[in-house]
């Protein structure tokens, strides 16, 4: 190994690190002006077919939002889809972890396999899902006429258009649950269960006493890290049904981007961009948190 | 738990079996329908057995459908370039940026760096249409409306903080004490990264890399509001094939499999580092 020379030009130990976080910081602030201009647009009357019309109209977009039932409808199907999607995915996620706990090849095997589905492109997921619930030939739109129910519309029906969604969202995201509730389970200390074996604990004990508590900040991690996704769920509903049938699903994302590009309402589109920002930040400062302490935990057995 | 009854047992198995057959069916239908020909597709009761062909297959690799009313052109090759393109290129700008930024944040707190840090963390978790649809307006004005540079740009949203926050991980597992020790020994600053520092986060390098290309090919939104049919990827392009005329069901599950196959095939290779990457290094797997 050759010694470095001394070049003729050397970077002083203060400015280094300023150095090479400079493209990070770049990157940055890159994306805040966009993130700011959105917070000017929110705050106009700006519809990109009238741009002669263009001005400020400071809060207007926002306090027409509550006397507004397509808002109003687009919170509340955000937070139902939220809301069903993260409860059904946790519980199933913590079920199937349960059921995978033990190491053994086959285990191992099904939880890698179970991987899948959440590498595939969730637009692309819904794509899938889209082919096999058609009413022509859909092996599920079959499979519902099997079990009773004839002409079973999946999506293109408003009553179930959201169970479809919600199933797609499920197969999706939860194995992510899974995963990580799995890593959590497994990486857990064996006394307390050894113990409790020893002493005949009832094993439904076990669970509540022992097992949860101690999982707790993978479980707070993982809901909270699918609760930030699922309340800007925009692939799969946009790849399903474009925000439809009529306004069945325009959750946030979808019906600020049928506003912006259907509509031609940049002002309008940019507030309920802030509103669901502002969800997501106060939901992001709580994960950021117990993200932190389980990295440290992390680190701290490496 | 080591004495389970055999009723449990078999509870097991079959919980175990209904949860493997839902999450691995639609894979396995897809992956059949894609060796089917239209006519197999439309019959009823869906057949389980059947005649596999390739003309799907052929159909998108050159290019052309042959049907009764004609040639059609499909451009789906085109698709998958773009995504081939835009993922590696996006993840190669994401290190050469993330990389010395993770190390710096790692090695040297200095004053901001936290911030710097959170804050593209944050990015991770704010509505990407928030900053895309002012985006498509600057875009507009800046000349880089439907150009690569534009979204290799933009996919540095996603690409960026997974490989920040993931290598910075690894820095920080590495004992300052191997690199203050090269670097007494007379070593330059750069030599001790690229010689100690570099190698030995070379794995969470890699699986970083890996995790940001298959986030990458799998995103959507970007593509859709800032690309227009030439340089869109497979996810945005196998929409628009669902509803054009013309073409068929079979090409149309080819075009998925060859869509997510990639990624599947990564995730496989890179499963040891998924739990990691998936929980942005909280998490060890």
């Amino acid at each position: 190994m050759h010694r470095a020379k001394p070049s003729g030009f050397r970077i002083s130990k203060r400015v280094l690190p300023y150095l090479l976080s400079l493209p990070a910081l770049l990157v940055c602030i890159g994306i805040l002006i966009p993130f700011l201009t959105s917070v000017v647009y929110s705050f106009q009357r700006y519809r990109l077919s009238q741009p002669w019309a263009r001005q400020f109209n400071w809060g207007d977009n926002y306090i027409s939002f509550f006397t507004d039932p397509k808002f109003w409808n687009t919170l509340e199907i955000s937070l139902l889809y939220a809301g069903i999607t993260v409860g059904l995915e946790l519980l199933l996620g913590l079920g199937i972890a349960m059921l995978l706990q033990k190491r053994s090849s086959l285990n191992n095997f099904i939880s890698i396999m179970l991987l899948m589905p959440l590498m595939t492109a969730p637009a692309l997921a819904a794509l899938m899902w889209k082919l096999m619930t058609n009413p022509g030939f859909g092996v599920l739109s079959y499979l519902a006429s099997l079990i009773g129910l004839q002409d079973f519309r999946w999506a293109s029906s408003p009553s179930t258009a959201l169970l479809t969604v919600v199933l797609v969202d499920i197969w999706v995201y939860t194995p992510f649950i899974m995963i990580l509730l799995l890593a959590g389970l497994r990486s857990l200390p064996t006394q307390p269960f050894e113990a409790a074996a020893l002493d005949g604990v009832p094993r439904s004990f076990v669970f509540f006493r022992i097992t949860l508590p101690m999982l707790t900040p993978y479980i707070l991690t993982a809901t909270l890290f699918r609760l930030l996704d699922s309340i800007q769920q925009f692939d799969i509903i946009y790849a399903m049904t474009q925000g439809g049938p009529g306004d069945t699903l325009t959750v946030f994302q979808v019906e600020a981007y049928l506003n912006f590009f259907q509509s031609t309402n940049v002002g309008r589109s940019a507030a309920l961009m802030i509103i669901l920002w502002a969800i997501t930040y106060f939901l992001s400062n709580i994960f950021i948190k117990n993200w932190l302490r389980l990295r440290e935990r992390a680190r701290g057995q490496a | 738990m080591e004495h389970t009854s055999l009723l449990e047992r078999v509870l097991r198995g079959i919980a175990l079996t209904l949860v493997v057959v839902f999450f691995m069916f639609p894979i396995v239908w897809i992956f059949m329908m894609s060796f089917q020909t239209n006519e197999m597709i439309l019959r009823i009761p869906p057949q389980l057995v059947f005649e596999p062909t390739l003309a799907n297959y052929t159909a998108l690799i050159t290019g052309k459908l042959q049907t009764a009313a004609g040639t059609l052109d499909i451009a789906f090759m085109r698709n998958l370039w773009n995504s081939i393109f835009l993922s590696v290129t996006s993840v190669a700008v994401a290190l050469l940026l993330g990389v010395p930024a993770a190390y710096a944040f790692a090695r040297h707190k200095f004053r901001g760096s936290e911030d710097i840090a959170f804050t593209l963390l944050s990015f991770r978790f704010a509505p990407a249409l928030l900053v895309l649809l002012p985006l498509t307006l600057y875009f507009q004005k800046l000349g880089l409306a439907n150009t690569y540079f534009g979204l290799i740009w933009v996919y540095q949203l996603i690409c960026l903080p997974l490989i920040l926050w993931i290598v910075r991980g690894y820095f920080e597992d590495i004992p300052a004490d191997i690199e203050y020790a090269y670097r007494i020994a007379g070593h330059s600053w750069f030599a001790t990264f690229r010689k100690i520092a570099l190698p030995l986060a070379g794995p969470g390098i890699a699986a970083a890399g890996l995790l940001a290309f298959i986030f990458a090919w799998n995103n959507f939104v970007f593509a859709l509001v800032l690309a227009s049919a030439d340089k869109q990827p497979v996810t945005v392009g196998a929409l628009a094939f669902i509803t054009s005329s013309g073409i068929q069901y079979g090409q149309i599950s080819a075009a998925i499999v060859l869509s997510i196959t990639p990624t599947l095939a990564l995730a496989l290779y890179a499963q040891r580092y998924l739990v990691e990457g998936l929980s942005l290094g909280a998490v060890k797997g």
